[in-house]
């Protein structure tokens, strides 16, 4: 860097920004002092978890901060000019024409009641003086150039004819139709299947190079961030930890936060169970779980033939090690583990746990069988009665069986929920005062207090943080070693899947597709779809590079 | 589609036969008697001999299962039965009192409907959090005003005080202002209320973040995106403004004295003249059912995501 | 942070940050909304009213004195005299028993009956379930006001009968609330979660569903109390409510309107404590509901 070239003026220069929101007892600021640059073509990732400020620097920059929110100081320089204290009417002739926006959620960032093609079409109404015959060949070119088969009908669709990827298609078209210099894409494709998310981040790339247009990738994946942007900005608690070229910042992280994110995020972290201890012993009689030609139909209330959830399903779980069961939307996933767990009778096909066969079950026998099963939900907000508080929470399932007195139960209690890291002062609050992570620790908590055999995970740790994640995942590893628990555990994520479990069944549209163990399975996919899948963990570049 | 139809006009005849049983039992099972309170005045100088007479020609003393049979024969073919009070048949009687109703309640449905939307849009559109928070609790005063009160004291106010409006022999309009005011305030409060509520929570959500990334202001946002979705849901309170409507004509009409069907509710419970009240009841009904009946069949016309899908879901 | 970041909430920073942005409940109280400290005292006001009447004023509400008919109001009668010279602010105070426990009653009525049915057919099997809605819908079809005249008719006037008829007609409401609200909850994975660690049907229903579901069932019952004040003045002004001399605050609004060019007083007076005490019961609904989301 001995020669320093003709500057380029960036197309997006914020400085010193910082941001505050009002609430009931004064201002509370959510960013502090940031500063970066996006130069022309540019690919930057903003990355941070949760509360982390990103979102609220990205709405920053187009002007569409929350009713209480206000810009305290710094300033946003768009092509040099500075925007950040601009009215909504001068920002009106910036947004859509030079910075757009992708949204989070493809599902409910399109209005229901209006045709594909008239959203689309709006923003040319908006912002050019071009005739309607015009307006509707730019939309139809649009569509097909995104990727949307027979254009001229999807123009015509309304939002909920369309797949979740297909409308994400269609705001990639409303971001790029006035080819912009800046496109603000927040977290795109966290909402979406694993293997439709590459296809969108594939897409938002290639437009990228054709246009030339410069990207703000706002994203709490730090192996998204790691294979899409050129430049990294870690943010945590509203402030910038460090910034830098991709692969500097992933080679040599320098700020603490970076390197905790680097080694909890599972797309890097090598698979740890690949050696694993427990050696497959073949043919030992002591399989828990047995699923054997599980098949479950559903009457469609449209009438035709019933719905296939589940089809011709077989599978065996050893005792003491983890099953995962891995698919996207509308893979049958979630139907299975209903029938296992005893709340959904399969039209077909037998279950068998530890030797009782659950399709048979009834009444009082699958009251007391409920012992050996337990499961843990995806949403631990929805899963904890919000009136309980965490005690009440964890003894309530012991005050459903005989045997335990009052002392007996809360003593138990406490001793699980000391066990799963719940500090001494939080088993008297509501579900509501604890962070995410907690309250998936109470739940655990809950599911074990009955000393069940099997536990069946559903995407419990999908929603927390990485950081979260890394912290409960390494929990249920310490617990199944030392309570000899079985765990099925059922997700979309195969980096997490590689990292945790010892066999895999891959399912799509109800069909087992892949199966055996994680080995076999990541090393030497049977199938194309798991072929697709594997390729679709994000964090490739990184990984490669190691 | 034509199933869902059948299913729908069954479940509404059923509720319709339902009122009207429900109706018959409330109002022909009762202790008080129409003909006894009318004839039975001394003044008449009729003897016990004779009224029973009387009674007998209006089949007042067969069982009760039979009149049930006989009054539900009469009511399909349009017969509501004869006003004891009056005279005349109810059919009559409801079809003389009917257009001043109507013309009420239009024109107060009408003015409440304006009202409503003027409130909702300007709070959502207003500059200042104070006028916002103004205009949004309008709703909530209206809906705590007793309906008579308010015709009194529009009365009071603008006949007597202000002298604006006259109070004796008035024009045909000039007499429909106040209560067609009086009427439009307890109509507009849970309409504007529903109103407010569906517009702040239809623009809390992502898509309208996108339409306002795409450059749009305010005003056509709330014009192109959140009018109709917000709009839409206000369908469903159809079948209860119209029993705030019916509520607000029998006391309107009673404070000013108009001659429609409120005021003949009005005398009919005075005087307990219980064919006439059945009646009244059970068009009541019919209407509320034709009307919650056209809004299930005109919401798949309105909002697309319950027309049958078309194309491909992928 | 707004919806975008809803779904990955973070350990330790959630709870810090929690600690910052939400009021404790301490400080909580001691911010109580102006309005809603006032739609109390209101509330309170109106109940000592009832309860001890002759503690607000010495003038006896059904006798008048003579030689003070229709008198304006003054410092010696803060809100006039009628026609036949009764303190109209001794006729309101004593006519608040009149107007509460009619609302009560209604209230009470609708709220017992109607979430009965509500919880029943929202924990039952279809069939019953079918049928409780289908009659809900029926009740749902007669004009609310219309109903009631009907009940009047049948049981005669009177402050009770008013009272049942308002009732009877807040029913459906009540149980269309309880179910869906038992409904939702049912839908919920906490109870599916309870049913899985080995909980009975009653126990969930007990420990669970109930407590959940009744919490916006009882800001509906604050705010049909509301309702109920009015639609009871309502009925008193037609006439159908408790007879003449008693103070009831319909009544007496029926009863100064033969006054509207002389005495103002008359009418405006107890309609405003009407529109007072509704506003304040749906103050105090609104607080509930708030509470309970």
């Amino acid at each position: 860097m001995t020669v320093i070239p003709a500057p380029i003026t960036p197309v997006l220069e914020v400085e010193d920004l910082s941001i505050a929101y009002r609430d009931g007892s004064g201002e509370r600021r959510a960013v502090h002092d940031v500063s970066f640059r996006i130069d022309p073509g540019e690919v930057v990732a903003l990355v941070g978890e949760s509360g982390s400020g990103k979102t609220t620097t990205a709405q920053s920059l187009i002007g569409l901060l929350a009713q209480n929110g206000r810009v305290e100081r710094g300033s946003i320089r768009l092509n040099g000019t500075d925007i950040a204290r601009w009215t909504d009417r001068q920002l009106d002739t910036v947004r859509g024409a030079r910075i757009s926006l992708v949204p989070q959620d493809p599902g409910s960032s399109l209005n229901p009641v209006k045709t594909i093609g008239s959203q689309l079409g709006e923003i040319f109404r908006i912002h050019t003086k071009l005739r309607s015959d015009e307006i509707e060949a730019r939309v139809l070119s649009l569509l097909a150039r995104v990727g949307l088969s027979e254009p001229a009908l999807r123009a015509r669709q309304y939002p909920h004819e369309l797949s979740g990827g297909m409308r994400q298609r269609v705001l990639i078209a409303i971001a790029i139709a006035l080819k912009p210099q800046l496109i603000i894409a927040d977290e795109p494709t966290s909402a979406l299947d694993v293997t439709v998310q590459k296809r969108i981040l594939d897409l938002i790339d290639e437009l990228r190079a054709e246009y030339g247009t410069a990207v703000l990738l706002v994203t709490h994946d730090l192996g998204v961030a790691a294979d899409r942007a050129d430049r990294i900005v870690v943010l945590k608690d509203g402030r910038i930890q460090e910034q830098g070229a991709t692969g500097a910042i992933l080679a040599a992280p320098r700020s603490p936060y970076t390197k905790q994110l680097l080694s909890d995020a599972p797309s890097f972290s090598a698979p740890p169970r690949l050696a694993a201890v427990r050696p497959p012993v073949a043919h030992v009689p002591d399989d828990i779980v047995v699923v054997d030609g599980l098949a479950r139909e559903f009457v469609r209330e449209a009438g035709g033939p019933p719905l296939r959830a589940v089809d011709d399903l077989s599978f065996r779980v050893r005792r003491g090690t983890t099953h995962a069961i891995v698919g996207e939307s509308g893979s049958g996933k979630t139907t299975t583990i209903r029938s296992i767990v005893g709340f959904d009778r399969p039209t077909a096909g037998r279950i068998e746990i530890d030797g009782t066969d659950v399709s048979r079950l009834t009444g009082e026998g699958l009251r007391q069988f409920r012992r050996k099963v337990q499961l843990v939900y995806q949403n631990p907000y929805g899963s904890l009665d919000p009136r309980q508080n965490v005690l009440q929470i964890v003894t309530e399932p012991l005050a459903n069986f005989p045997g335990f007195s009052r002392s007996d139960r809360e003593e138990k209690a406490r001793a699980i929920l000391a066990r799963v890291g719940l500090p001494e002062e939080a088993l008297g609050r509501r579900p509501h005062a604890l962070s995410g992570g907690q309250r998936q620790r109470v739940a655990i908590a809950r599911a074990l207090v009955l000393d069940p055999q099997l536990v069946v995970l559903d995407e419990a740790v999908s929603a927390l943080d990485v950081s979260v994640q890394a912290r409960i995942l390494d929990l249920l590893d310490e617990l199944q070693s030392e309570l000899g628990l079985t765990y099925l555990f059922v997700s979309h994520d195969l980096a997490v899947v590689r990292q945790i479990s010892d066999t895999v069944s891959v399912l799509k549209d109800g069909r087992l597709v892949d199966g055996g163990t994680v080995s076999e399975v990541f090393e030497n996919p049977r199938s194309d779809y798991t072929r697709e899948l594997i390729n679709a963990i994000p964090g490739r570049k990184r990984r490669a590079a190691a | 589609m034509s199933g869902y139809l059948l299913n729908r006009v069954a479940q509404a005849l059923f509720v319709l036969w339902a009122a009207f049983t429900i109706s018959f039992v409330l109002l022909q099972a009762m202790p008080g008697d129409a003909i006894l309170i009318k004839f039975q005045n001394p003044d008449l100088g009729l003897t016990a001999q004779q009224v029973a007479e009387i009674r007998a020609s209006y089949a007042v003393d067969s069982s009760v299962l039979v009149q049930y049979a006989r009054t539900i024969g009469k009511f399909v073919a349009g017969d509501f039965g004869y006003s004891v009070q009056a005279g005349v048949p109810v059919a009559s009687l409801l079809a003389a009192h009917l257009p001043a109703t109507l013309k009420l309640a239009a024109l107060g449905f009408l003015l409440a409907a304006v009202l409503a939307t003027a409130i909702a849009f300007l709070s959502s559109l207003a500059p200042f959090a104070w006028l916002r928070g103004a205009l949004q609790s309008v709703p909530s005063l209206f809906i705590s005003i007793p309906t008579f009160w308010l015709g009194i004291m529009l009365i009071q106010l603008f006949s007597f005080r202000l002298k604006l409006v006259p109070v004796i022999n008035p024009g045909p309009w000039q007499e429909l202002i106040l209560p067609v005011a009086t009427l439009a305030v307890p109509i507009s409060a849970p309409l504007a209320q529903v109103l407010v509520r569906n517009i702040d929570e239809v623009l809390t959500r992502p898509f309208v973040a996108v339409a306002r990334a795409k450059g749009a202001t305010r005003l056509w946002v709330l014009w192109r995106h959140v009018a109709k979705n917000a709009l839409l849901p206000t369908l469903t309170i159809a079948g209860v403004l119209f029993g705030e409507l019916i509520a607000g004509a029998v006391v309107t009409e009673t404070v000013f004295g108009l001659n429609g069907i409120g005021g003949l509710t009005e005398r009919a419970v005075g005087s307990q003249d219980t064919a006439v009240l059945q009646a009244i009841v059970v068009l009541s009904a019919l209407a509320f059912v034709i009307i919650n009946l056209t809004v299930d069949l005109l919401y798949p016309v309105l909002d697309p995501r319950l027309r049958t899908k078309t194309g491909a879901v992928a | 942070m707004t919806t975008f970041d809803t779904l990955h909430d973070d350990g330790v920073s959630q709870t810090t940050r929690k600690g910052e942005w939400r009021p404790g409940a301490a400080s909580r109280l001691r911010r109580v909304p102006v309005g809603l400290g006032l739609a109390w005292l209101i509330l309170g006001t109106v109940l000592l009213w009832a309860i001890a009447p002759s503690l607000f004023t010495a003038f006896n509400p059904l006798e008048g004195v003579g030689g003070e008919q229709l008198r304006r109001p003054s410092t010696e009668h803060l809100l006039g005299t009628d026609a036949l010279g009764r303190d109209l602010y001794a006729r309101i105070v004593h006519g608040a028993v009149h107007s509460l426990t009619g609302a009560f009653v209604a209230v009470g009525l609708g709220l017992v009956v109607g979430t009965a049915l509500g919880v029943i057919a929202g924990s039952v099997r279809r069939r019953l379930d079918d049928a409780i809605m289908r009659v809900v819908d029926v009740l749902l079809s007669i004009p609310p006001l219309l109903l009631s005249l009907s009940i009047i008719i049948l049981l005669g006037f009177g402050t009770v009968n008013a009272a049942i008829a308002v009732g009877v007609t807040s029913v459906a409401g009540f149980a269309r609330l309880a179910r869906a609200e038992v409904v939702r909850v049912r839908r919920s994975d906490y109870v599916e979660a309870a049913f899985g660690s080995g909980g009975t049907f009653a126990s969930v229903l007990w420990r669970h569903i109930l407590p959940n579901s009744l919490t916006s069932v009882v800001a509906f019952a604050a705010l049909q109390f509301g309702s109920a004040v009015l639609q009871i003045s309502t009925l008193g002004f037609l006439g159908y409510g408790a007879p003449p001399p008693t103070p009831e605050w319909g009544l007496l609004i029926a009863e100064g309107r033969n006054y509207i060019s002389t005495a103002w007083w008359l009418t405006t007076a107890p309609g405003i404590v009407v529109v007072l005490v509704v506003l304040a019961a749906n103050r105090v609904s609104q607080s509930f509901g708030r509470a309970a989301a």
